[in-house]
């Protein structure tokens, strides 16, 4: 027999190890994208047996129950009740924390209650053994009816004889049910079998209890008036059979698991958390920590991001030299080249942000962390887990909005992504450091540098507008989902290093690779915008300098103004007359728009315009005189206004896209392109009018 | 009649019932039937959420949500 390809899914509780043994069974041969339309994680690995078998293994939401409250269960029920799904699997494979036994056995025979072909994958039992538990494995697969195997994911214990066993589950017929629907609720259960048209008592069940299911839209009507005739209510149903499948839990786990005298382990968990959430020094150490990462993200991400910056440059000029002149030059070396580059900058830092994020989730740490938070956070429309993004934007929103979706709350991920871009980030850094080296005197106000002064408030207002619009937001944006807070927290472990290895590998490849397209589209719009014009422009203007002494300077700088950026920028200047802006910095904003830190490079190309000695951007722009004044042109006004503008003003395409990735919809970025603008635009102009 | 805000910490308790209809059921789910017994094992600062260990795992719940939550204090350690 050739190749035989069926499917694996893997359920279970969040922090069950699910994910770590997804990564042992897979490998790196998985595919991460999202469900269509929502933007629950869709992961899809391959499973190799041997010569003859190979599986597709999807891993499903992490998830307490199948009943569906949160739209990652809904996924995770859509799929396993509905057989014309197509990601319905062959084998459901459930991970279960061994020292939660009692807790994921209810996931599990739900499962089980769904005719499902389960078997039961028991991870760490050696921490249950720690805890004092000891479970009868041999029992538990008698009494529950299917095949159960003790693994430790992480070191990859027993994942052969797991194998093994899912090869010989493919055509076992599961022993069902455990919980018996059909008896606690008799005539609804078999009389929504027939309305439904198949022969589950538990899917029929729960889609007797939740009608508002997409899949069940032909039938809420008849199921509707079911519920009526029969005298139930879905609420009371849904709990009552909870509460019934508990006892018999209960039952079973008293058989099966002995509980003994913890040891060791579990006392560490509880040392620690008199430390990490203490109500003082929970804080002072929470703050470090962030101080690290900040730090990291921040500074020691510059090396290698500089090595990558250098190695573009040597491979521009390189290609620039070694492809023959012309367009073609032009657009790979300023065009392909320059996107590439400018997406390739910022994987150091996606890189080690989330080193840090998925070894503090992996620990355990990042539940506490919420736990101290949630209350404070709360109150201006953030949650707990929103304080890595925020913080992390003050590097890069990019790789800060991309780490949001450790928030499960829908709205409080909505509003943490929103506001994320107001932080300060380190492409703002050049082009404050620019306007306030020309704008701020260099003296001392009471000890301190006021240029520093300058820049440092320059954070808050990216911080506080942050915290003020959020706060807004709250109010604003509309949500269905009552948003909870029951949070298990995970016991302490050593965190498992390939799974951080693997999340980095995951999160730095689907931004090259999904953001990746369309930044280099747009980096080529926008090549296409500097160095065009309509009709014959450029040759005239090359004409006109030719023989001059830096020709090639002047040359750039007409071409830029009569290129197509360069007509926008005189077409939007009646625009920003008011904000004291010129044609000249209005060409920089557009550009700008790659990156916010290209600011720097347009305005000297721009302002060099007749001018035939070679000077820095900076004096170039102190000496540059205001038409209509003639005194100089950048005043604090201007300077102010400007950097308003940019603290403020969405420039930068890369954030658009992953808004748009992480959001699965063009509606957010949309939305967060227009406020942010419209903040821009008005602080600017208020500044402007003021100050002048 | 007591609701797990109420109480200090080390107190062990009963759940008795929850009166919020969608966290009855998600905490039903989650292990916290009627007669399980837990223990209040942290107080966030700030009003804050509380934790409770319960079926061997820590739960934590916010504080306001613990108000619909009946329960009996059977001891206290």
């Amino acid at each position: 027999m050739s190749n035989q390809v069926f499917k694996i899914a893997l359920a279970g509780n969040p922090n069950s190890g699910k994910t770590t043994l997804f990564n042992a069974l897979t490998g790196l041969k998985q595919k991460v994208g999202n469900y269509p339309g929502i933007t629950v994680e869709k992961k899809l690995g391959t499973i190799r047996f041997s010569d003859d078998y190979e599986a597709i293994a999807i891993d499903l939401p992490g998830t307490y129950s199948l009943f569906p409250k949160s739209i990652d269960e809904e996924v995770a029920q859509q799929i396993l009740c509905n057989k014309d799904n197509s990601d319905y699997p062959d084998i459901t494979l459930v991970v279960a924390d061994a020292s939660n036994l009692r807790r994921t056995i209810f996931l599990l025979t739900q499962i089980i209650d769904l005719k499902m072909n389960v078997v039961l994958a028991l991870n760490m039992v050696d921490i249950a053994t720690k805890k004092g538990l000891i479970v009868d494995v041999n029992l538990l697969s008698k009494k529950l009816g299917i095949p159960v195997v003790a693994i430790n994911a992480r070191k990859g214990k027993g994942i052969e004889v797991l194998k093994k066993t899912l090869i010989n589950s493919l055509d076992r017929s599961p022993d069902y049910p455990f919980l018996d629907v059909g008896k606690l609720f008799k005539g609804a259960i078999k009389k929504a079998n027939i309305i439904r048209n198949v022969e589950n008592n538990y899917a029929s069940f729960m889609a007797l209890c939740k009608q508002k299911l997409s899949g069940e839209l032909e039938n809420r009507c008849a199921l509707n008036q079911l519920c009526k005739s029969e005298d139930i209510i879905p609420e009371r149903a849904q709990a009552k059979e909870t509460v019934n499948r508990y006892s018999l839990i209960d039952k079973l786990v008293k058989e099966t698991v002995k509980q003994g005298e913890p040891i060791g382990k579990y006392m560490i968990t509880r040392r620690l958390d008199d430390l990490l959430i203490h109500p003082f020094y929970g804080y002072i150490i929470f703050l470090l920590i962030l101080f690290v990462i900040f730090q990291v993200v921040f500074s020691l991400a510059t090396y290698p991001m500089d090595l990558i910056d250098g190695l573009f440059v040597d491979i521009q000029m390189f290609v620039a030299q070694t492809l023959p002149k012309g367009l073609l030059n032009d657009l790979v070396v300023n065009g392909i080249l320059a996107g590439l580059g400018g997406i390739l900058i910022f994987v150091p830092q996606i890189a080690f942000l989330f080193a840090f994020i998925a070894f503090l989730e992996d620990t355990g740490y990042m539940a506490r962390v919420s736990f101290i938070t949630d209350k404070l956070l709360r109150n201006v429309g953030l949650n707990g887990r929103s304080i890595i993004p925020l913080l992390s934007g003050a590097a890069c929103a990019v790789p800060a909005i991309m780490s949001t979706r450790t928030i499960s709350s829908w709205k409080e991920r909505i509003i943490t992504i929103l506001v994320t871009p107001l932080m300060s980030c380190s492409a703002r850094l050049p082009v404050y450091t620019l306007i306030i080296a020309l704008i701020i005197p260099a003296e001392d106000y009471f000890g301190f540098n006021l240029q520093g002064i300058v820049m440092m408030s320059f954070y808050m207002i990216g911080f506080i507008s942050a915290i003020l619009v959020a706060l807004l937001l709250k109010y604003i944006i509309k949500s269905k989902e009552y948003s909870y807070y029951i949070m298990e927290m995970p016991s302490y472990k050593i965190p498992d290093w390939k799974t951080v290895g693997y999340t980095i590998y995951e999160k730095v490849k689907i931004f090259l690779f999904d953001a990746g397209k369309i930044i280099i589209a747009v980096s080529i719009v926008l090549w296409f915008m500097s160095s065009f014009s309509p009709g014959d422009n450029f040759e005239k203007i090359e004409q006109k300098w030719k023989g001059h002494e830096n020709a090639e300077f002047n040359i750039n700088a007409d071409k830029l103004e009569a290129s197509y950026a360069g007509i926008i920028g005189k077409m939007i200047e009646p625009a920003i007359k008011p904000l004291g802006f010129d044609w000249k910095i209005g060409i920089s904003l557009i550009t700008s728009f790659a990156a916010r830190e290209v600011f720097v490079g347009t305005m000297s190309t721009i302002y060099s315009v007749g001018d035939s000695n070679v000077k820095s951007i900076q004096t170039r722009l102190s000496e540059l005189k205001n038409p209509d004044t003639g005194e100089a042109f950048f005043t604090p006004a201007v300077g102010i206004s400007l950097m308003l503008f940019y603290a403020f003003a969405m420039q930068c395409m890369t954030t658009i896209v992953i808004v748009y990735r992480e959001t699965n919809h063009w509606k957010w970025p949309f939305i967060q392109f227009i406020y942010m603008g419209f903040l821009a635009y008005v602080s600017s102009l208020i500044a402007y009018q003021l100050l002048s | 009649m007591q609701c797990l805000a109420e109480l200090p910490i080390g107190s062990i308790g009963e759940m008795v019932r929850i009166f919020d209809n969608n966290l009855e059921q998600k905490l039903l789910e989650m292990g916290c039937t009627p007669g399980e017994n837990f223990k209040v094992i942290r107080k966030a600062p700030f009003g804050g959420p509380v934790a409770i260990l319960i079926s061997s795992y820590i739960l934590s719940i916010r504080r306001e949500d613990a108000k619909s939550i009946e329960v009996i204090e059977l001891r206290n350690e």
